[in-house]
């Protein structure tokens, strides 16, 4: 067990540089999720921790060590990797059991391990199988039980779930999370799913283009995102954005439509007056209200839990989530009201969250 | 929906499906089609493969000599060259270099395989190097080492015994019987190594490099991978390789014959060349064609062993779908 100090990190293939200084802390038996588009970097920081890339720049420390010349092998970790690669001349039993045999434990207890992993990861009935007569899924599960076996420093997960059926993913998150709780490793762990992200999370890292947008607990983000990119990143639905002014203590948006503030002010502080601004409200913070702004509808989608609704501000289409059902038609007018409290205000050239 | 659409849909809903006509239909019969794509194949291998090889056996049961067609005599020419200690000498040198020379071109080329799989300066040039002694032709680069092992010429002993100074004599390679053999399979080994190492170098690289990142989190050690994820993945295109060198040394004849043509004393006769040697210069063609026969089983067994023994493995049976 050890946290992991990422400080300055900087990658570069040839001369394109895909990471661009990282600096994340993880603390000892943390649970740290890394979230952001494709092609950010997410995978290439996971393999540097792993020492499968080596570092242009910048140093990463394990345990309060820096490993940047360590050996892979020394370093204690194991990893799920996004392709999966397992061996496919082994079956499931010799591929989850093949770091402990690395290891030279006796086999007893490379029995009872590898028949506890597969049995959380049920997989029991498929441990004579060679990987090319798995599914999709039960490959990406070996891949799990491969590192579940071990008792490692730390645990690089790289989108290990991506593609489980939804009660699989339930279930697998579950068994996840109780893991952690369980070993109380540090664990990383990629993905793209917002609800992996928000449950199983102490912390999230946002990253963008080779940047770390926000690092936070998940609610954190999703109460204050400190930018444009986290706010519209994290939440799904994703967040309405209304491009304006802030004009005399109120928002106009760029087509006249003004927008209620927060009760507290926009606490943009002194000389924003007339700056230009971005009005962010989530699609679940808008009320169906007699006095709220008319909307033009365009499409009404019941999800059974909630009414989602695409309407017009201005000119602006934005969503809208209701927890009623809207009985409205495309084209006609409805009435909804932006809970204030839950407005965020950013500015529009850095981006930047105005009262952070 | 604007006009030609329209017309294109009318024009779907009025067309009947005309019924095949016999031609389409006896071209869509899987018997048929079988036999008309084999034929040519069938006929080429008839032809150019089978017609010989039932000529040379029966040859093998014929007194037959140049100018003479011979008549049937049986088993007389195997029974004859049961008790010839130079056919059995032959058999001997034919085992001692195909094994021999098998082990040694099988080290050397998986280890220049692994070393052209890592990234080394000049990788394309050297492959480039490596290559060269397949591209030349045989007799050429066995004249080269004919040279090479000259008595009184060869390079070998000039830079030890003049330039060196470590040998009072030059070396006389083909002179001794033991001598010579090694030789020979030294010039095999040069000639054979390329074919090894690359065919060697594409089956590593069909193995994903993520498995070896995977061993290495894993704490495979060097040596571990090798053992565990490269030469189990090697192995099927090792076996196909194996078989086809086997075949290739085993059937040699054109180093040998050019080298030593079987001297000194018949002592490196492979049976290939001592068929050729009985069958043309020595005219006695039936009991060349014997000689040749008799390799049959041996070859036959060797790639029996070697494809099965080691060829296609329960991981890899079944459908791809990755
Ligand atoms: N070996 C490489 N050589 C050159 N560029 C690379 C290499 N590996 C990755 N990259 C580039 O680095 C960037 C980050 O890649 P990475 O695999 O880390 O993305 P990711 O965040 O994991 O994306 P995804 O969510 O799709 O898995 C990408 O733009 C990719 O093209
Ligand atoms: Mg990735």
């Amino acid at each position: 067990m050890a946290n992991v100090t990422i400080t300055n990190v900087r990658k570069a293939f040839g001369s394109t540089e895909v990471l661009h200084g990282v600096s994340v802390g993880i603390e000892d038996g943390e649970f740290v999720i890394l979230v952001g588009p494709s092609g950010c970097g997410k995978s290439t920081l996971l393999r540097m921790i792993a020492g499968l890339e080596n570092i242009s720049s910048g140093d990463i420390a394990i345990g309060g060590r820096v490993v940047n010349n360590v050996p892979p092998k020394e370093r204690d970790i194991a990893m799920v990797f996004q392709n999966y690669a397992l061996y496919p001349h082994m079956t499931v039993r010799d591929n989850m059991a093949f770091s402990l045999v690395m290891a030279k434990a006796p086999q007893a207890v490379i029995d009872e391990h590898v028949r506890r992993a597969a049995q959380i990861l049920g997989l029991s009935d498929l441990l004579h199988r060679y990987p090319r007569q798995l599914s999709g899924g039960q490959r990406q599960r070996v891949a799990m039980g491969r590192a579940i076996v071990r008792d490692p420093q730390v645990f690089l997960f790289d989108e290990p779930l991506s593609n489980l059926d939804a009660k699989l993913r339930v279930q697998m998150r579950a068994e996840i999370k109780e893991l952690h709780q369980r070993l109380n490793t540090t664990i990383m762990y990629v993905t793209h799913d917002q609800i992996e992200a928000m449950t199983m999370a102490d912390k999230i890292v946002v990253m963008n283009s080779g940047n770390v947008e926000q690092i936070g607990e998940p609610l954190e983000l999703y109460d204050r995102p400190a930018n444009l990119f986290v706010a519209g990143f994290i939440g799904s639905p994703a967040m309405n954005f209304l491009r304006g002014q802030l004009r005399d203590g109120a928002f106009v948006t760029n087509d006249g439509v003004a927008l209620p503030l927060p009760p507290t002010g926009h606490g943009a502080g002194n000389g924003t007056d007339g700056a230009p601004a971005v009005y962010g409200i989530r699609p679940e913070h808008f009320q169906l209200r007699p006095d709220g702004l008319p909307v033009t509808v365009h499409v009404v989608e019941p999800t059974g839990s909630e009414t989602q609704v695409i309407a017009n501000i201005g000119e602006t289409q934005i969503l809208c989530a209701f927890r009623e059902r809207v009985m409205a038609r495309p084209g006609e007018t409805i009435h909804v009201a932006p809970d204030t409290a839950l407005v965020h205000l950013f500015d529009a050239d850095s981006g930047r969250r105005y009262d952070s | 929906m604007d006009a030609t659409a329209q017309a294109a849909s009318v024009q779907r809903l009025s067309f009947v499906r005309q019924p095949d006509s016999w031609l389409v239909r006896l071209f869509d019969y899987k018997p048929f089609l079988v036999a008309i794509c084999m034929l040519p194949t069938a006929g080429l291998l008839l032809v150019f493969l089978t017609y010989p090889l039932g000529l040379g056996i029966w040859l093998a049961f014929t007194d037959a000599t140049i100018g003479n067609p011979g008549e049937f005599v049986g088993l007389d020419n195997f029974i004859s060259l049961w008790d010839d200690p130079v056919f059995w000498l032959s058999v001997f040198n034919t085992f001692v270099y195909t094994f021999v020379t098998t082990i040694i071109k099988f080290a050397l080329g998986l280890w220049l395989a692994l070393l052209l799989n890592h990234h080394i300066p000049f990788k394309a040039f050297i492959r480039a190097i490596v290559l060269l002694p397949f591209i030349v032709p045989t007799v050429l680069s066995a004249i080269a080492w004919w040279w090479i092992f000259s008595p009184q010429f060869s390079i070998v002993s000039y830079v030890l015994v003049d330039r060196l100074g470590w040998l009072d004599h030059y070396i006389n390679f083909l002179g001794t019987p033991w001598a010579a053999r090694w030789s020979l399979i030294v010039a095999n080994v040069w000639r054979g190594i390329p074919f090894i190492a690359i065919t060697l170098l594409a089956g590593l690289q069909t193995i994903p490099p993520s498995l070896y990142e995977a061993a290495l989190l894993d704490g495979a050690s060097g040596w571990q991978r090798f053992r565990r994820i490269t030469v189990p993945l090697l192995m099927p295109i090792l076996s196909v390789v194996l078989t086809l060198s086997v075949l290739f040394t085993f059937t040699d004849f054109q180093l040998v014959y050019a080298i030593t043509r079987g001297g000194p004393f018949n002592s490196t006769h492979l049976m290939a060349t001592l068929a050729f040697q009985r069958a043309i210069p020595g005219s006695q063609l039936g009991e060349g064609a014997a000689i040749a026969v008799a390799m049959i089983p041996f070859l036959v067994a060797a790639t029996l062993v070697t494809y099965f023994g080691l060829g296609r493995r329960k991981w890899q049976q079944g459908e791809a779908n990755d």
